[in-house]
């Protein structure tokens, strides 16, 4: 039963002028080490709260939520974040905001020239070795996600969060930088836990699909296995019937039982 | 009728400087065939004239009114001195603006330099002061909401009715209109540093509560970066008010300063200084506004 992160009955309700919000109502969740989970639902249906509350930004109203058996309480290091907007500090490079992370974790054990090491590691990683001092208004949507990657894994982070980490990406961009992504987490062996709202970024990369209602008091509809081979690769996929099966269980979800009325 | 003389040898300048330009573009459009040649020529003037009519005339234009209209009223005042006799009086008293004749007769240079000096600390002070507090109201809301309730209640506050508090602490006249000065700046950096903190994105917030980063690495890698645009504008604003506070503030303190040479040159009724003074106050002011926004530019990412 205790799974490496585990979501046991949480609830998540807001404070709102109208009074009181339920945005989430009895998620249970459980996940394995080195398992890639994607969360996808209308837009609306809590999927973003229920990362935030594993990554601690925002507290429970009830439930509980536990990493390596450990209750979650408040936001930490093991938890990475990759945001969907990268959120780089503009006014430091980017081999300095990969640097004020691994200082943060690594900081008290390791001495400045490990840490370098380490910072540099994690950008080489994300293939921006040659962009290190560049500063983030200076690169590319697209690098500056990778740097929001880079950042993330160079913490060593039990389970990776991603909130659509390439939602604001162009196609190309996102399909280059989704493989970058399979190639990193698969050689790291990495927890990750993703938002999307892409049918195709979810069976490409996940090992389960985690479906939501539709909101108010929201809750995991089906968690669909996505047991296709790794390595994967996208174009042999495309013509591969159990993708295609996969990925219209997802639409078929998405857009035939829990359609989203026009907003 | 020297009025209108001075005039035309001013936009005399402005014309030769257009002619200037043109000769600057000339080498590159020589290598172009004739006809092009003549085209960008043709463009050149075009730009200058379009440069000339929207940057170079208004304010000529307007200086010129203004300068007429005083002239015009100085006519019909039996007291106030014209244009022309205040250029006269202050080429003359820039002409030596450093004598020293003891401590109530001293040059105008003096004068400016003791006001700066005095403004300088003060504001120094206030900044000193008033950054650090306004990081704290930002960044913990039960500070803001200690100080909160003072800063609205002295804020409107007219300048100089903190003079007699001064007087009183300090017994003696420059720490008073240092004080002043302090009082009256210190407002406008408190309050743009706090909402600069308050301003700061709760993305970059995020990034720091993921890290676990400590206060003080929250504060050098992101608070202090991101307010610091805020800060200058608290900065420029304080600047614009010490200057301003500080003529009425001599005033009443007496001493060496401008102010208390406006005043100074009232009782001897010189009045062609007073109003030197009155451009000198507003010329200065002038440039320490441009210098913070220059510094200000700076800090933009």
């Amino acid at each position: 039963m205790n799974k490496y992160v585990q979501v046991e009955k949480v609830q998540m309700a807001f404070e709102t002028k109208k009074g009181k919000f339920v945005a989430l109502k009895d998620v249970d969740l459980g996940i394995d080490q080195g398992e890639f989970i994607s969360i996808i639902g209308h837009s609306g249906c809590g999927k973003s709260t229920l990362l935030n509350l594993v990554a601690g930004l925002i507290d429970a109203t009830g439930g509980a939520l536990f990493c390596a058996g450990r209750e979650i309480a408040g936001p930490g290091p093991d938890r990475a974040v990759v945001f969907q907007n990268h959120s780089l500090l503009p006014w430091l490079t980017c081999f300095d905001n990969v640097y004020l992370a691994v200082e943060r974790v690594f900081g008290r054990k390791e001495d400045k020239a490990n840490l370098k090491k380490r910072t540099k590691e994690a950008l080489e990683l994300v293939g921006l070795g040659h962009a290190m001092y560049k500063l983030p208004h200076e690169i590319s949507g697209g690098m500056k996600q990778r740097v929001g990657i880079a950042r993330a894994l160079s913490m060593q982070p039990k389970v990776l969060l991603l909130d659509e980490p390439f939602g604001a990406l162009d196609a190309l961009t996102r399909a280059h930088l989704q493989d970058e992504l399979m190639r990193i987490v698969a050689a790291l062996g990495s927890t990750a836990i993703m938002v999307t709202h892409d049918v195709d970024e979810a069976v490409l990369l996940s090992d389960r699909i985690v479906m939501m209602t539709n909101g108010p008091a929201a809750t995991i509809g089906e968690v669909l296995e996505v047991n296709l081979p790794r390595p994967r690769d996208r174009l042999a996929l495309a013509e591969d019937a159990r993708y295609v099966h996969l990925r219209g269980e997802v639409l078929q979800f998405l857009y035939a039982r829990h359609k989203k009325e026009a907003a | 009728m020297t009025v209108v003389s001075i005039k035309q040898v001013r936009t005399g300048e402005d014309l030769s400087e257009i002619v200037v330009q043109k000769t600057i573009h000339e080498p590159v459009a020589a290598e172009k065939p004739v006809v092009s040649e003549v085209k960008s020529k043709l463009i050149n003037v075009k730009a200058g004239l379009e440069f000339f009519v929207k940057r170079i005339l208004p304010p000529i234009l307007g200086l010129m009114l203004f300068v007429m209209l005083w002239e015009l009223i100085a006519q019909r005042s039996e007291n106030l001195p014209g244009p022309i006799k205040t250029w006269a009086s202050a080429v003359e008293l820039f002409s030596d603006p450093f004598y020293d004749n003891g401590p109530n007769d001293k040059g105008i240079g003096w004068n400016i330099l003791n006001s700066l000096e005095r403004v300088g600390m003060g504001f120094g002070l206030a900044a000193l002061i008033g950054i650090p507090l306004g990081f704290m109201i930002g960044r913990f809301a039960f500070f803001s909401g200690m100080a909160s309730p003072i800063i609205s209640l002295l804020r409107p506050v007219s300048p100089l009715a903190w003079l007699p508090i001064g007087l009183l602490v300090f017994k003696e006249a420059q720490p008073a209109a240092i004080w002043v000065i302090f009082i009256s700046s210190i407002w406008p950096m408190i309050i743009n540093t706090a909402v600069g903190v308050s301003k700061v994105p709760q993305d970059y917030m995020n990034v720091a509560r993921v890290l676990n980063l400590s206060e003080w690495k929250i504060f050098t890698k992101i608070l202090f970066p991101a307010v610091l645009p805020y800060m200058m504008t608290g900065v420029r604003l304080a600047i614009g008010v010490a200057w301003l506070v500080i003529v009425a503030a001599e005033m009443l303190t007496g001493g060496v300063g401008i102010g208390f040479w406006v005043w100074d040159e009232w009782n001897n009724l010189n009045v062609e200084h007073i109003i030197i003074a009155i451009f000198v106050v507003g010329i200065i002011g002038l440039l320490l506004e441009q210098a913070l926004l220059l510094v200000a530019k700076r800090f933009e990412y």
